[in-house]
């Protein structure tokens, strides 16, 4: 587990980040650290995450590694705090013509983890079941190998087989120093996955229990 | 050979397809006759105007009284193309866009025409100026509102697949690169089929009416040319113009959509 002298600045700090339509939001996260976040659905867990990612327009201010969001473009920003919506949309025909050829040999190691083949790299993305598109974006998303990861329900539509696999990952990745922010309904996957817990109640967050790893 | 002047006689029995077509309309029930009469009725009432002020204008030859003929179709075919697509920009910004895109495309298409190919004296002369903005426009403003039309309903359509390239640190113009190319080429098609079809499937308008009017053949195909060049030129720059403003239109610097930005209409 990464560990985090009292200089260092934290991985992901939020400060009174809020739009007309949710907030305000402040919280810190550190490098390997995991804040789930559950709530009623429309109570504002996503707009949080569309927040901190810069898609949604909001005041307040975002630091990455004590770097200011507004010192970089969003571009830049976006591909290192990655968000990762509940029903990620593919935009080309196939899973492979959504990687960069530098990102191949990470998504290779990635599929198996995953227990995906291969060969539905090249098939039809619309023949794909549901959860076998789901499995793929989360390997989207880790493939441009970001410093936070905002996960909307990643295992919504998975079976328990392919949920333990999605949260053995994301423990690895926990593990290797990645600040992971994820919006789940299921209370066991947050205990297991979370050592800091939130809930989204009318658009504000309560922090709850803090539970030791 | 000489010209022959149709009458008021021979218009008015030419008006009689018109009521044809209005008797068909009420014997199959299309009820079409009310629309049909009054379209008629506008085309007519709308062209001898336009008779009587281009008469007035050439007899003026002033160069503000045909800017101000400029201006004013410049500003109809702009109003046309912000509120004519089912999507478009809230507010001015979406008439600023249609402005400029049809504006710039059709002054820059026709000065270069009585700059380097008519050279008319002096080069201002209504008598080609005014003509060649009107057809220009006519053109520019199809291949603007074919392009913004597809444009915006594209980001309607693949909003969720636009913002998956975002959040993955895509910029703007990664984001919306194909949109943007198959929005210029919705647009630019009509003058290409047009440019195609010219002479096998269609004898063009302008061609027909100067050959009616006494021109030889000939000479009425190199004018016709010249202006499908002109055409194709300004349908090109507006379509790409349009489509790049309506771009930067609905994103912001933040590279991310603003679809707030735009207003869906009927």
């Amino acid at each position: 587990m990464a560990t985090t002298s009292a200089a260092a600045p934290p991985r992901l700090q939020v400060e009174a980040l809020h739009s007309t339509l949710a907030g305000p939001f402040s919280f810190s996260l550190d490098a390997g650290e995991c804040l789930a976040i559950s709530g009623p659905s429309g109570s504002g867990k996503s707009l949080l995450l569309r927040m901190i990612c810069e898609l949604d327009p909001c005041s307040g201010t975002a630091a990455l590694d004590g770097v200011p969001r507004a010192s970089m473009s969003a571009p830049a920003w976006r591909a290192k705090v990655v968000y990762q919506p509940a029903e990620a949309a593919w935009w080309a025909p196939t899973a492979a013509a959504h990687f960069k050829p530098e990102q191949m040999a990470r998504v290779q190691a990635l599929l198996p983890q995953l227990h995906l083949s291969p060969a539905l790299l090249e098939t039809d993305i619309q023949r794909l079941s549901t959860g076998e598109r789901q499995r793929m974006a989360l390997v989207r998303s880790l493939a441009c190998a970001p410093r936070v990861l905002l996960l909307d329900e990643p295992t919504a539509a998975l079976d328990p087989e392919a949920t333990a696999a999605v949260e053995q990952l994301l423990r690895t990745e926990l593990a290797a120093g990645l600040a992971l922010i994820l919006v789940t309904h299921s209370e066991a996957q947050a205990q297991m996955l979370g050592r800091r817990r939130m809930r989204m109640q009318d658009r504000r967050l309560q922090a709850m229990q803090e539970s030791a790893l | 050979m000489t010209v022959i002047q149709p009458s008021a006689v021979d218009l008015a029995i030419a008006a009689s397809l018109i009521l044809f077509d209005a008797a068909i309309s009420a014997f199959l029930g299309l009820r079409l006759q009310g629309q049909l009469l009054w379209a008629a009725l506008r085309m007519v009432v709308q062209l001898l105007l336009v008779g009587l002020v281009l008469r007035w204008v050439f007899a003026l030859a002033s160069p503000a009284a045909t800017l101000a003929v400029v201006v004013l179709m410049i500003a109809a075919a702009a109003r046309e193309v912000a509120m004519r697509p089912a999507h478009g920009l809230r507010g001015w910004p979406g008439m600023w866009l249609a402005t400029a895109s049809v504006g710039l495309s059709s002054i820059a298409t026709v000065l270069l025409a009585l700059f380097t190919v008519l050279q008319p004296t002096p080069w201002h002369d209504p008598r080609y100026a005014i003509p060649l903005i009107g057809i220009v426009l006519g053109n520019v403003l199809n291949s603007a509102s074919l392009g913004l039309d597809t444009f915006y309903g594209g980001v309607m359509n693949a909003r969720a697949a636009i913002e998956a390239q975002l959040v993955l640190g895509a910029t703007r113009n990664e984001a919306l690169a194909p949109l943007v190319r198959d929005s210029i080429r919705k647009g630019m098609i009509p003058i290409i089929n047009q440019m195609s079809a010219a002479g096998i499937i269609t004898l063009p308008g302008i061609m027909t009416g100067q050959i009616l009017a006494g021109m030889d053949p000939m000479d009425a195909v190199r004018y016709q040319i010249l202006l499908m060049f002109l055409l194709a030129g300004g349908s090109g720059i507006s379509a790409t113009g349009a489509v790049y403003l309506a771009a930067r239109s609905i994103t912001d610097e933040r590279h991310r959509l603003r679809l707030e930005r735009l207003v869906h209409r009927k």
